[in-house]
Parts: structure tokens; sequence; C-alpha cells
């Protein structure tokens, strides 16, 4: 399976974020990469909450989105790292537990659905960076950008590193890379990799607790003088953006790879939905 | 019996920085099969899954699955908080953690997206194959705060 891939769009980036969706799919017809629909998704479950309350179910539910790529024959690829790493690693346990794929296979069958284990789940920033790869990349900015841009990698995107190989736990550069290859600057500061304090039910349960996290990261950002915090995961992206107005002193626009590559291939304004933003986008 | 109590994770937790969470004592807890000083506790869910202690533990212990394994048994016990119930509802309407209204609709339209996103959203099909898994599985029960 290669050359096309299933766009798994999650819940945040189509009901909060639809600009991240809308920039996705142009970046992706820019690079001749085609994407097709996974019709009848559903959420992929979400890492932090519905694992959390029933492994069972996020199973099951996460091999019902791998059977429906499957189907296709077509790999997966995200725009979210809960989503990654949900599906990530529902498709670890499958492939590697041939008596949780029987169990899961029972269930499936009750809705006449079944997963063999054959797709691979894809980041579509890795898929950016391993598959497309820079040099591509490069010659499509036709606006070199020149923003200093604090990196936010997210904790599902390249963690648990003994599963997923893509990088470094304590020093990554897919990122910082992706994002010099526009032009832009990958500003160094405090914390980097830290979480922005969403994950886990953290938002949802205890949002104060999870208000504090985003402040200590968005206090970093701000003292190295970030024009934007750069994401890969819409559940990051909705924290800064949203946390920001509780936060007085702060409104640095929160930007997602796909929207930064659409201002750098000189995609209309337009293409990348930045209305949707709560953080006013002023770059 | 992996973890020999270093405190690497606890010193890595970005939430036990702000916190009274102390992922060793918890996995000290858990060694020791301290259930009821675990499953009722505020603590148990201000683990934000970020797998900074994985990443640097020693002794390869699976810090965030065995978090994943005591929170299924919270939840199974009946300790799940309102604002988690909502998400677990949302997921049981539309297939989605969160609500999807009308304002979010006209966000897409104006956008030049469909109404719905290709997913449960709008398909019924697929939300009621989504819903039947869910069915089987038990969720809504544990949702409501009982056993399966």
């Amino acid at each position: 399976m290669s050359g096309r891939y299933a766009l798994f769009l999650g819940c945040v980036a189509p009901l909060r974020y639809p600009g991240i969706e809308l920039a996705t799919r142009e970046v992706f017809k820019s690079l001749n990469v085609e994407l097709v629909d996974l019709q009848g998704a559903g959420c992929c479950p979400a890492p932090g909450v519905i694992r959390s309350f029933d492994q069972n179910t996020w199973l099951a539910l996460g091999a019902r989105n791998l059977a429906l790529a499957e189907k296709q024959g077509v790999d997966l690829m995200t725009i979210c790292n809960g989503c990654f790493g949900s599906l990530f690693e529902a498709n670890h346990v499958l492939q590697h537990h041939p008596e949780k794929l029987k169990e899961v296979n029972e269930i499936l069958g009750k809705v006449g659905m079944h997963y063999s284990g054959n797709v691979k789940v894809r980041h579509f920033a890795e898929v950016l960076y391993n598959d497309i790869g820079m040099e591509k990349i490069k010659s499509k900015v036709t606006k070199p950008l020149s923003y200093n841009i604090a990196v936010h990698y997210g904790c599902h995107f390249i963690k648990p590193t003994r599963l997923k190989h893509l990088d470094d736990a304590e020093r990554p550069r897919i990122l910082d890379e992706l994002v010099e290859a526009t032009g832009a600057k990958s500003l160094n500061y405090r914390d980097k990799l830290m979480c922005c304090g969403a994950g886990g039910g953290v938002r949802s349960r205890a949002s104060s607790t999870a208000l504090k996290m985003t402040e200590e990261k968005l206090k970093n950002v701000k003292k190295v003088g970030a024009q934007m915090i750069l994401d890969v995961c819409p559940f990051c992206h909705l924290q800064y953006d949203r946390s920001q107005k509780d936060l007085p002193g702060y409104d640095i626009p929160v930007i997602h790879l796909s929207q930064l590559y659409g201002m750098a291939f000189g995609l209309p304004r337009e293409k990348l939905g930045l209305e949707a933003h709560e953080t006013k986008v002023n770059i | 019996m992996l973890c020999y109590q270093c405190g690497t994770c606890t010193a890595s937790c970005p939430s036990g920085r702000l916190t009274a969470f102390r992922t060793r004592q918890i996995i000290r807890k858990a060694q020791l099969g301290l259930k009821d000083q675990i499953l009722p506790t505020e603590e148990l869910w201000l683990c934000t899954t970020c797998y900074a202690c994985v990443e640097r533990c020693p002794r390869e212990v699976e810090i965030t699955d065995i978090l994943f394994i005591l929170r299924n048994m919270a939840a199974q016990e009946g300790f799940m908080s309102e604002q988690h119930k909502k998400i677990g509802e949302n997921m049981l309407k539309i297939g989605a953690t969160i609500p999807f209204g009308d304002e979010a609709k006209k966000l897409r339209v104006k956008m030049g997206l469909p109404e719905n996103p290709p997913t449960t959203v709008g398909d019924h099909k697929a939300m009621a194959d989504f819903r039947k898994i869910m069915e089987v599985t038990g969720f809504e029960k544990i949702m409501k705060g009982g056993k399966k």
C-alpha cells in the first residue's frame, strides 16, 4: 500500500477547526498526493478519554476504523496526534496479539466487518518527511516564510518511541526541519517537548490543571519572541488557541502544519480556514 | 515487579510539577494491591498520557498502560466524572467526543466544505454500526456508572 492515503479526520479538526481539514486537502493536492475519504469513520477513539474508560471499546472502535481503510486497500493517515496515538497503538495490539484480533473480529462481525491487520497507521507530518521528502516540499514553496516559530511536537506524535521509531524522544528534529523547509526559523525554548496540558482527559475533568500547564508553555514561547505556535495536532491546537482568551497578555497565533504549508505553497488565505481560530491570526 | 521506585517518572511528570499527582506513588500502591487508595482518587485522572515517564523509565515499565488499566478499573467501579460522562454521551450520539452544532456546520459550509464531514456524524448506517459495537462491549453501561 503506497502513494495514496486514507485521510482520517478525527473529531476536533472537522468539527472545530475545519481549516485544518481544508488546508490538508489542498496541500496534498499541491503535492500531487491522492487522499481518499474514509466514509463512515468514527472517533479514533480518543486515547486519553475513551481508552481510559474502557480499553475493549477503544480497541474495537479503533479496529473498525482500521477495517474501513483496509477495505479500500490504503494506509491510513491522521492529521492529529491523538488519532495517531490511538490508531497506531490499537493497530500494534491487533498485529501482535492474535487472540485480541480474534476477539475484536468477533465484535466487528456483528456489523459485517473484519480486520486482518494489513493497514499501516501514518501521521501526516511523517508522511511529508519520510514519503514525500524535503526536496519535493522545498520545490513547492513559492512564498518563503520568515517567521520565528515555536514548534510544539505534542505527546503522541513520536512517543512512545519504542513502538513508533520515528525520531528521538528527547531531541527530535522532524518538525523543526519541516518548518525550516518553508524558510521560517524554529526557535529553541524552555520545555519545548512538554505536553500542552489537554491530554488524558485532563482538559475535560481538571481544566484548571490543563490551563496551568498551557500557561507554562505559553510563557516560555512568549519569552523567546515566537510569532506563532506550530502544532501537528488539532487537540493541542484547540488547547493553545482557546486557552489564551482566559490568560491575559497572550495572543500568539496557533497554526497547524497543514496551514503553514498552505501559506508557504502560496495557497489563497481562504483555503486555510484561519477564521475558526479564537486567537486571531494577524500574520 | 519491574519498578524499583527510583522516581524518574515523578521527576519527569509535567502534571506532577503542578499537582499532587505522584506517578511513583501510584505505581507502588498498584504493586501492593492498594486498590481502594487508588481508584477513588482525583489524582488518578491528572495524567495527560504524555509518555515522558515511559520514555525515561530505566526499567521500561509501561507506566501509561498501567494507568489506563487502573482508570478502566475506576470506571468499572463507577468513579466517572460528570464531564467524562458527557464525552461518552457524545460518542453514543454522533460517534465523536465533542458535540457538533449548527455554528460548526455553518463554519464548514462557509469554508467550502460539505456541511457534514464524511464520518459517523452524517452517516446513519455508520453510526448504527458504531453504536452497535459500543453496545456489544458494554460501553453505555460503564458510562452510566455500572459494571458491564
